[in-house]
């Protein structure tokens, strides 16, 4: 009941905020567009962010081609929305046309979702079988890989890129997801397949020799991942309305993985911190746009070398407000 | 017959580039397990010191001695190079876990990648010809001498690694080191200087990479370490990381199999084959071809 209630209470603050936000309360309240859109970037990378961290952080496998898995999304609810979009919009004729263009965005995210989690699973079965750097690098590759193919698909616009996705993804619904996706990894780590998850990351042959089936609950934690990458990827193509290979490649995934280093990897919260923290100084280095990624790499390797564990290490926040540590912090093992 | 042959040709001056790259990846894996992401950009940087060092040289005939000048130049900067790296970066935080590397190693990637656009600037150049043009043409195959040279001095160049790391001290020691680093370093060996010796190696034979590629596809940018150090990791693992023979072969089959994609499929599956192609041997033989398995010890 307490959560339902949470659970509302979050719906009736963020409908909210995107009125006021987007200027329905009264213009002179609205906030200006740039800002807008970097907040609503910026809760994208969130559930990037979020999602990457189950399968880095909290399973401790090192994956970087979490771009493939939102670029799959992306495309999917795209071409759903472009292409079957009306006929849901006629279908749902009576409703009011902010309620229709929710159904149809949330149909099309949800192929996306379903289609980047079947992707995860044909990748994860395979790869998540190998270790350390090599499912690092074999991550990657499939990385690529689904880039290089998705450029060559014409119905998708291949190298034209692919334009006249309507703009319904909207704050409201962003944030709306961002705050799903925290719930959702909350709630595995907290459960006991989420301490199998820890037990792989902390000692892998160790949770094996006390009956984890190791290879399943990595595969979950993959397919799950994905699928939030794939709702990501998906929100983000119906809010900038134009998707284009580029956005999706290797850099991507590195970018996702500088905000979970940041902000620690195995934090929840850390995760939201390093998402948002890297979105605000990507934008306000805006002027020096050749030096902030010299300064993201400089950063990237000082944080390894002085802090290792990023910003807030394995805790969350609410932990260091407490004074009290939510798990015991284990030096994490050699991969 | 005369196209696939010709083919092979083109897929050995490539592949013979990889090999050189590739060998740096293996080294550096085969002493501190270590994928060195950054590798890739040093051979940038490589191309980059060779551009300029040419262009010093400009107004003089094309020369096979001003090319040896300008190969050296770009393999002594790069060694530096690769020493500094591993100095400032790789070496407080070797005994960390094998995450944080890997994440130093990708961040020290970018830094070159961007420092290099802030540097040499975002477009591409075009590095000028520095060693004299003819064609050869040997049964209906037509032969550069970007080709010749570009096959020739890797292959020189793989010839006296082999012989460093076979027959010398300091090759041995570096297998030592390869094979065993604690118990290398209880007989006395410095792994620290080894290390290093490991870094600069393979970071010179990178820039000769650099140098070859300019000299055969003469366009060059910051970000061309990205692509070319990913495959040239690919044929390290594909002929078994840390075996020096391994990272040749490996090198030559990856050259070879791209050009063939190239020319009987399509260019833009170009990047994707090797791709392919480390999928399947992870997923085959993980140990690649010369490689061999690994017991894991608890």
């Amino acid at each position: 009941m307490k959560g339902f209630l949470l659970a509302v209470a979050v719906v009736a603050v963020l409908f909210a905020a995107n009125a006021l936000f987007t200027g329905a309360l009264g213009a002179g309240l609205a906030m200006s567009p740039y800002l807008l859109q970097v907040i609503c970037l910026a809760g994208i990378n969130i559930i990037l962010a979020v999602s990457l961290n189950l399968i880095n952080g909290f399973t401790g496998q090192f994956s970087i081609g979490h771009a493939g898995f939102m670029a799959i999304g992306a495309y999917t609810s795209a071409y759903m929305t472009v292409n079957f979009g009306d006929r849901v919009q006629s279908v749902l004729s009576f409703l009011p046309s902010a309620a229709r263009d929710g159904a149809v965005l949330l149909i099309s995210l949800a192929a996306g979702a379903l289609l980047a989690a079947i992707a995860g699973f044909f990748v994860g079965v395979p790869s998540l079988r190998l270790r350390g750097d090599y499912l690092a690098i074999v991550t990657l590759g499939f990385g690529e890989i689904i880039r290089v193919f998705i450029l060559n698909i014409d119905a998708v616009g291949g190298a034209r890129g692919f334009s006249g996705i309507p703009k319904i993804a909207s704050f409201f619904w962003i944030y709306l997801f961002a705050a799903l996706s925290i719930v959702v990894v909350y709630r595995i780590v907290h459960s006991s397949f989420g301490r199998t998850l820890i037990a792989i990351r902390e000692d892998e042959i160790a949770a094996e020799a006390m009956g984890v089936d190791t290879t399943r609950s990595k595969v979950i934690s993959f397919v799950v991942s994905s699928a939030m990458a794939g709702t990501g990827g998906g929100l983000f193509g119906h809010y900038l309305m134009y998707l284009h290979t580029n956005s999706f490649t290797f850099l991507k995934s590195i970018e996702i993985i500088i905000m979970i280093v940041i902000g620690g990897l195995g934090s929840i919260t850390g995760s939201v911190v390093g998402a948002v923290l890297y979105i605000s100084l990507t934008e306000g280095l805006r002027e020096f746009a050749q030096y902030r990624m010299v300064l993201f790499s400089l950063m990237l390797v000082i944080i390894m070398i002085v802090r290792p564990q990023g910003i807030l290490g394995h805790r969350e926040v609410a932990s260091f407000l407490t004074r009290r540590r939510r798990l015991p912090t284990v030096p994490s093992a050699p991969l | 017959m005369t196209t696939l042959l010709q083919q092979i040709v083109n897929g050995l001056s490539l592949g013979s580039i990889y090999a050189l790259i590739a060998l740096g990846y293996t080294m550096v894996y085969g002493v501190l397990r270590l994928i060195n992401f950054a590798h890739g950009d040093v051979y940038m940087v490589g191309a980059y010191v060779g551009y300029y060092l040419s262009r010093k040289l400009a107004g003089r005939e094309p020369s096979f001695v001003s090319a040896f000048v300008v190969m050296l130049g770009a393999m002594a900067a790069c060694a530096v190079l690769g020493l500094v790296i591993e100095r400032l970066a790789y070496r407080p935080v070797r005994r960390a876990s094998r995450l944080t590397l890997l994440i130093t190693a990708i961040g020290v990637s970018l830094f070159l990648e961007n420092g290099g656009q802030l540097v040499f600037g975002p477009d591409p150049k075009f590095f000028p010809s520095l060693a004299p043009h003819f064609d050869f043409h040997v049964a209906g195959v037509r032969l550069t001498s970007e080709q010749i040279t570009v096959i020739g001095v890797s292959f020189l160049l793989m010839v006296l690694l082999r012989f460093f790391i076979m027959k010398t001290r300091t090759g041995k020691a570096m297998r030592a080191v390869s094979f065993n680093l604690d118990a290398a370093k209880l007989m006395g060996i410095s792994t620290d200087g080894i290390i290093a010796v490991t870094f600069a190696l393979g970071s010179a034979l990178a820039a000769a990479g650099g140098v070859l590629i300019g000299m055969q596809i003469p366009k060059i940018d910051p970000l061309m370490g990205i692509i070319y150090g990913l495959k040239a990791f690919v044929a390290a693992v594909l002929g078994g990381i840390g075996n020096v023979p391994g990272a040749v072969l490996g090198g030559l089959l990856i050259g070879i199999s791209e050009v063939m994609v190239v020319g009987y499929l399509s260019s833009t599956y170009r990047d994707a084959i090797a791709f392919g192609i480390l999928i399947l041997v992870l997923l085959l033989r993980p140990q690649g071809i010369l490689g061999r398995v690994q017991k894991e010890k608890v």
